[in-house]
C-alpha cells in the first residue's frame, strides 16, 4: 500500500429514492378529458395550440382543455386539483 | 408525476436536449418509467406551422412518430415495471478506496467532481487539518442544494464542505467563509440553460484577517482568498447538489467563466457608502457573505464623466431584464458620485432604477419576462400589472429599487465601475456563525 492515498469522496449526501407506481392508463382517450398543460415556457402556448387542433381533427372524440399554472416552475396545487378532479390524463409541455 | 401518483395518468413533452436530464430525473423520483416524449430543439422563435410539423414528425429520441407516442404513452397497459417504481439508496462512501495521486487525479476528472483543473487532494490529514478552521461538528448539516427547482435536494455537511475547500487550495481560516457561501442555500452551479453564475461578496473583518483582496485586481486571480474560496464555493456546490454534468445537471448553452472563481470583499474602509453587510442589518463588525445569482451580462464604464447618466441609461436598458444589476465600483468613482450628490447608496441607487427604462414592447418582449413575470402581471400581481396596461411605446421602468446593489471594490488606479447581472435572492448570511 506504500504510496497509496486515502481520499475523502466529496459529494453531498443524496436523498433516499422511493419508487412510485404509475397511474392506470384507460384504453381509449375517447370520452374522455385530456388536459393540455401549457408550463409557460416560451411559445409552449403556440405548441399546445397546434396540439389541441390535431386532436380535434384526428380524434375529435376526445375533449382537450387547455390549462396554464399560475407561475413558470412553480408547483400550482389549484390546477394540479383541477386536473385531478375532471380529467382522465395530461399531456405537460414544453420544458422541465 | 405528482398527477400520476394523483391517478392521472400523463406524459410529458421536452426538447431532445433535456433527454438525459428528463430521464435522470425522474429515475431520483422513483418513477423512471415515467412517459416522455420529445420534440427537435428549439421551441422559440418557431412558427405554428414549424411547430405543427414537430407534432406530426419523428420523436427524436425513442425515433417513432410522436403522436403515437404521445397516445401510446397515455394508454398502453401498463407492465410490472411500471407498477412498482423503483426505490433505492444512493450512500456515498466517507473515503475512497486507496489510490496513486495520479489514479485519484483522474478519478476524480473522469467522475465530474472538478472544475477541469487539477485539484488538492482531500487526504484525511488535510481534511482533518482543515476542519480545524471551524468549531462546528464535521456532521453538522450546512444546506440543502440542487441544480433547479425541479430536481432533488442534497445535503452538505461541514465535512464535505472541508473536503470540497481542499480540493480548490484554501486555507483553514478561510473555510468559516466557504460554509457561510454554502449556507446561503444558493448553489454557485445552477443547470440553467442561460448559464447562471454566483457571485460572492464578502464584507466585515474577516476580509482582513484571511487577508482577502479589495486592491488591485480585486475581481481577477491575484489573491489566494479570493482565488480559492470561490472555487470551493463552487466545487462544493457542484459536488453538493449531485453535479453538474452537460447533459445531466447541467443545462446552460454557453457555460459561464464566472463559474471558476468569483467572490470578492468590499473595500469598506475606502467606500464613501455604508457597506453592504450594514445595509442588510448586520452591524459593522460581523462578518458576513452575500451570494449574488446571475453573471449574465457585464458592462463598464468609467467616471461619472459630463455624460455619466447617458452611459449608465445605455447600460442599464441593455442589461437582461431578469437579472438586476450589481454595480461594483471603484473606490475613486464612489467618490466622485458621493461629490455630486450621492451622499448613500440608496441615492444612487433610487437614480438606477428611476432611469432603468424601455419601452414596454421591448420590456414584455424579452424571453425571460414573458416566461416568468407576464403570467403575474395576467394574475393582477403589482408592480407588473400595471406595466402591462402600459402602451407600447410607453416606458416602462425594468428593475425596483430593493433588486438593485450596490459594492465598492478596486485598487484605485482607475475610476472604473462594472455593471453585472446579480441577483441577491438569498439573505446576506453570517460567517461569525460558521467560525
Amino acid at each position: 500500500m506504500a504510496g497509496l492515498l486515502t481520499v475523502h469522496d466529496p459529494r453531498g449526501f443524496a436523498p433516499k429514492v422511493t419508487g412510485k407506481r404509475l397511474a392506470a392508463r384507460p384504453q381509449s382517450l375517447d370520452g374522455k378529458t385530456l388536459y393540455l398543460v401549457d408550463c409557460l415556457f416560451d411559445n409552449s402556448e403556440v405548441f399546445m395550440d397546434q396540439l389541441r387542433r390535431w386532436f380535434a381533427e384526428h380524434l375529435p372524440a376526445v375533449n382537450t382543455k387547455t390549462i396554464k399554472p399560475r407561475e413558470s416552475w412553480v408547483d400550482d396545487p389549484g390546477m394540479r386539483a383541477k386536473i385531478e378532479e375532471d380529467g382522465d390524463a395530461a399531456i405537460l409541455g414544453v420544458g422541465l | 408525476m405528482s398527477l400520476e401518483q394523483a391517478g392521472v395518468p400523463s406524459i410529458a413533452v421536452h426538447t431532445h436536449v433535456f433527454a438525459r436530464l428528463a430521464q435522470a430525473t425522474a429515475r431520483a423520483a422513483g418513477m423512471p418509467r415515467t412517459r416522455q416524449v420529445y420534440v427537435p430543439q428549439p421551441l422559440v422563435d418557431m412558427t405554428a406551422p414549424q411547430l405543427r410539423g414537430y407534432i406530426d414528425g419523428i420523436d427524436p429520441i425513442n425515433k417513432r412518430p410522436f403522436m403515437q407516442e404521445v397516445i401510446e404513452g397515455l394508454t398502453k397497459s401498463l407492465d410490472d415495471e411500471d407498477l412498482k417504481g423503483l426505490t433505492f439508496e444512493r450512500n456515498n462512501p466517507r473515503l475512497l478506496a486507496p489510490d496513486s495521486e495520479d489514479n485519484l487525479q483522474k478519478l476524480f476528472l473522469e467522475s465530474n467532481w472538478t472544475d477541469h483543473l487539477p485539484v488538492i487532494l482531500p487526504t484525511e490529514e488535510r481534511v482533518a487539518a482543515m476542519l480545524k478552521g471551524t468549531s462546528q461538528p464535521p456532521d453538522k448539516v450546512v444546506a440543502r442544494l440542487r441544480p433547479a427547482a425541479f430536481r432533488e435536494f442534497w445535503e452538505m455537511t461541514v465535512e464535505k464542505v472541508a473536503v470540497n475547500a481542499v480540493m480548490a487550495g484554501c486555507k483553514p481560516e478561510y473555510l468559516p467563509v466557504v460554509l457561510a457561501l454554502i449556507a446561503t442555500g444558493q448553489t454557485a452551479r445552477s443547470s440553467s440553460t442561460t448559464s447562471f453564475a454566483v457571485i460572492g461578496v464578502v464584507n466585515g473583518p474577516i476580509r482582513n484577517e484571511i487577508g482577502m483582496s479589495s486592491g488591485i485586481g480585486a475581481l481577477g486571480p491575484f489573491n489566494h482568498a479570493n482565488a480559492t474560496i470561490g472555487r470551493a464555493y463552487n466545487l462544493a456546490s457542484l459536488n453538493g447538489q449531485g453535479g453538474s454534468v452537460p447533459g445531466e445537471t447541467y443545462m446552460g448553452s454557453m457555460g459561464n467563466w464566472y463559474n471558476y472563481s468569483s467572490v470578492f470583499p468590499e473595500a469598506e474602509e475606502r467606500s464613501p457608502w455604508q457597506p453592504l453587510h450594514v445595509q442588510r442589518g448586520f452591524k459593522p463588525t460581523d462578518s458576513t457573505v452575500s451570494a449574488f445569482f446571475g453573471g449574465w451580462y457585464t458592462n463598464s464604464g468609467y467616471g461619472p464623466r459630463a455624460t455619466w447618466q447617458e452611459k449608465f441609461r445605455h447600460c442599464l436598458s441593455a442589461a437582461e431584464h431578469h437579472n438586476p444589476p450589481m454595480l461594483v465600483i471603484d473606490p475613486i468613482a464612489a467618490r466622485l458620485f458621493r461629490d455630486q450628490g450621492f451622499d448613500t447608496k440608496e441615492k444612487l441607487i433610487h437614480w438606477l432604477a428611476e432611469n432603468a427604462k424601455l419601452p414596454a414592447r421591448e420590456y414584455w418582449d424579452n424571453q425571460w419576462i414573458q416566461t416568468l413575470v407576464k403570467p403575474l402581471a395576467e394574475a393582477g400581481v403589482e408592480p407588473w400589472a400595471t406595466k402591462l396596461k402600459a402602451k407600447p411605446d410607453e416606458l416602462v421602468t425594468m428593475f425596483e429599487e430593493h433588486d438593485i446593489n450596490i459594492i465598492v471594490t478596486g485598487g484605485e488606479t482607475q475610476g472604473a465601475w462594472k455593471l453585472f447581472g446579480g441577483s441577491l435572492r438569498s439573505k446576506t448570511t453570517s460567517v461569525d456563525d460558521w467560525r
